[in-house]
């Protein structure tokens, strides 16, 4: 378990070198995406149509934040990760086509998002579900926001984050999936707890 | 009575719910937090501390999920201003979206459109219970997504029963995973019908860790759980550990001869909750927080 702290972009090279359980903290520009955002994305790629960021190299966060408005400036109030699995279904796709590097949520995700991150070379990172006062902490500043008619928390929130963490690889480009290993030893147990409530 | 009594306090509450945990939450973390050996559970409780003190110190929610807004009512039948409740609690609502802020979570179902200050039919959601008396008693409870979308229903057979029951129960929170955010609070709702169970679930999340169950037999039943769902290893969100519930509350009716039903609230460790009791004379005293 080591700590790192990356800065975006972020190259291949640096993602390969993490594995899970490995602490993370980034600082440069991340992007917020959840359902909504993902979806759009993907229409846009389908219709040729460019997106208002780069996405290569980048990172994402699963993250509807809470945000207001003070003297025309938008200000993050709270903004801690959303559960990642919603976005299962398309996460692969995703970081196939815009090549994202570091995909930031929380609650883990699944093998097509596991197998997607070791063929492209991408990583998981976990952050404190809930901690929304933490994460506003390291948020420096809102950039800007994009798709702001999909509703505040879908939108997409560009954010300028410094030092943001800790993350959790849970994730990494090779293979390994940490939450799916823990719920594998959880069936494991499965058993000998049904024993221990006397159930046969 | 003062409307804008009503009003006020419903608005506090919700503030205090989203920005200030109650301290038997804040306890049972704080023991977690010792009681944990697993490193890596301890990096989500020692961040999970943090984050509850800087949200307290800055009066901003303690997760950027403020929740689905639900209230549970006990309306004394004297209490003068009963017609009007309803109307305070919405206006509230509105208030506490944009002075707090809370994040406008309520959505159209079908086109999705969201209203922008936590209303829409039936939003926020109100839970009424009758008692005698002038007295009128306001609990929130700003329910979060993540945790929601874990609850569960089963329609056991009486057959199955108590067997099927604790079953379930390890299942569905081995099922869950990381996705409630552990450590969770578990209310379990047995019997009514499917909407009764779950209801009672529901309102079992709301009883104070620190507040035993009444019933001798539910208590020792609610301490076996703990520990079976505790053996399962998932710990503070998910990443392995030995605390995976703070606690694990039972509720139940009488059922109908032929069913089982067993309701399953999940509720994240951002146990938020807010209770405050107003008089008929208009004064207003806090149940679960500290208000100068």
């Amino acid at each position: 378990m080591t700590t790192y702290k990356l800065k975006t972009p972020i190259s291949e090279e640096e993602i390969r070198k993490l594995v899970i359980g490995d602490t993370i903290y980034i600082s440069g520009e991340i992007y917020t995406a959840r359902d909504q955002a993902h979806k759009r994305a993907l229409e846009y790629y389908r219709k040729g149509i460019k997106l208002p960021v780069n996405l290569e190299n980048g990172a994402i966060y699963h993250c509807g934040p809470l945000v207001k408005k003070v003297g025309g400036k938008w200000e993050v109030v709270s903004a801690g990760p959303t559960t990642s699995t919603r976005m299962e279904p398309i996460e692969a796709d995703f970081i196939e086509i815009f090549k994202v590097r570091v995909v930031i949520g929380k609650g883990g995700m699944g093998s097509k998002t596991t197998e997607a991150m070791k063929r492209f070379g991408a990583i998981y990172a976990a952050f404190t579900g809930g901690a929304g006062a933490l994460a506003a902490k390291s948020i420096k500043r809102i950039k800007g926001v994009e798709w702001l008619d999909l509703g505040m928390p879908e939108a997409m929130w560009i954010l300028e984050v410094e030092d943001f963490g800790p993350l959790t690889v849970a994730i990494d480009s090779h293979g390994r999936n940490l939450h799916e290993n823990i719920i594998k030893k959880a069936q494991e147990n499965k058993s000998k707890i049904l024993d221990w409530l006397g159930i046969r | 009575m003062n409307l804008k009594v009503i009003e006020d306090t419903a608005v506090q509450l919700l503030k205090l719910a989203v920005t200030v945990l109650p301290e038997d939450v804040k306890n049972a973390l704080e023991k977690a937090y010792k009681k944990e050996e697993s490193e890596a559970a301890k990096t989500q409780l020692e961040a999970i501390l943090k984050n509850i003190k800087l949200a307290e110190k800055t009066s901003t929610p303690i997760c950027q999920d403020t929740g689905i807004i639900i209230f549970y009512v006990k309306v004394g039948a004297d209490f003068k201003g009963f017609n009007k409740i309803e109307e305070c609690l919405i206006r509230a609502t509105r208030r506490a979206t944009k002075e707090v802020p809370l994040r406008p979570n309520a959505v159209n179902p079908f086109t999705g459109e969201n209203s922008g200050d936590n209303t829409g039919r039936f939003i926020p959601y109100i839970e009424w219970e009758i008692t005698s008396g002038e007295n009128l008693e306001i609990t929130v409870l700003p329910k979060g997504g993540g945790s929601e979308n874990m609850c569960a229903l089963a329609m056991l057979t009486p057959g199955e029963g108590l067997n099927g029951l604790k079953r379930f129960v390890v299942d569905t929170v081995i099922k869950a995973g990381a996705k409630p955010c552990p450590p969770v609070i578990l209310g379990i709702g047995v019997g009514g019908s499917s909407d009764i169970a779950l209801k009672l679930a529901k309102k079992a999340i709301l009883r104070p860790l620190d507040e035993p169950n009444p019933d001798p037999t539910l208590r020792e039943l609610e301490k076996k759980l703990i520990e079976a769902v505790n053996m399962t290893g998932i710990g503070a969100m998910g990443v392995g550990g030995k605390i995976t519930a703070l606690g694990v509350h039972i509720e139940y009716a009488y059922r109908h001869v032929a069913s089982y039903p067993v309701g399953l609230a999940f509720q994240c460790w951002a146990a938020r909750r807010a209770s405050a009791r107003i008089y008929a004379d208009g004064s207003v005293e806090y149940l679960t927080h500290k208000v100068r």
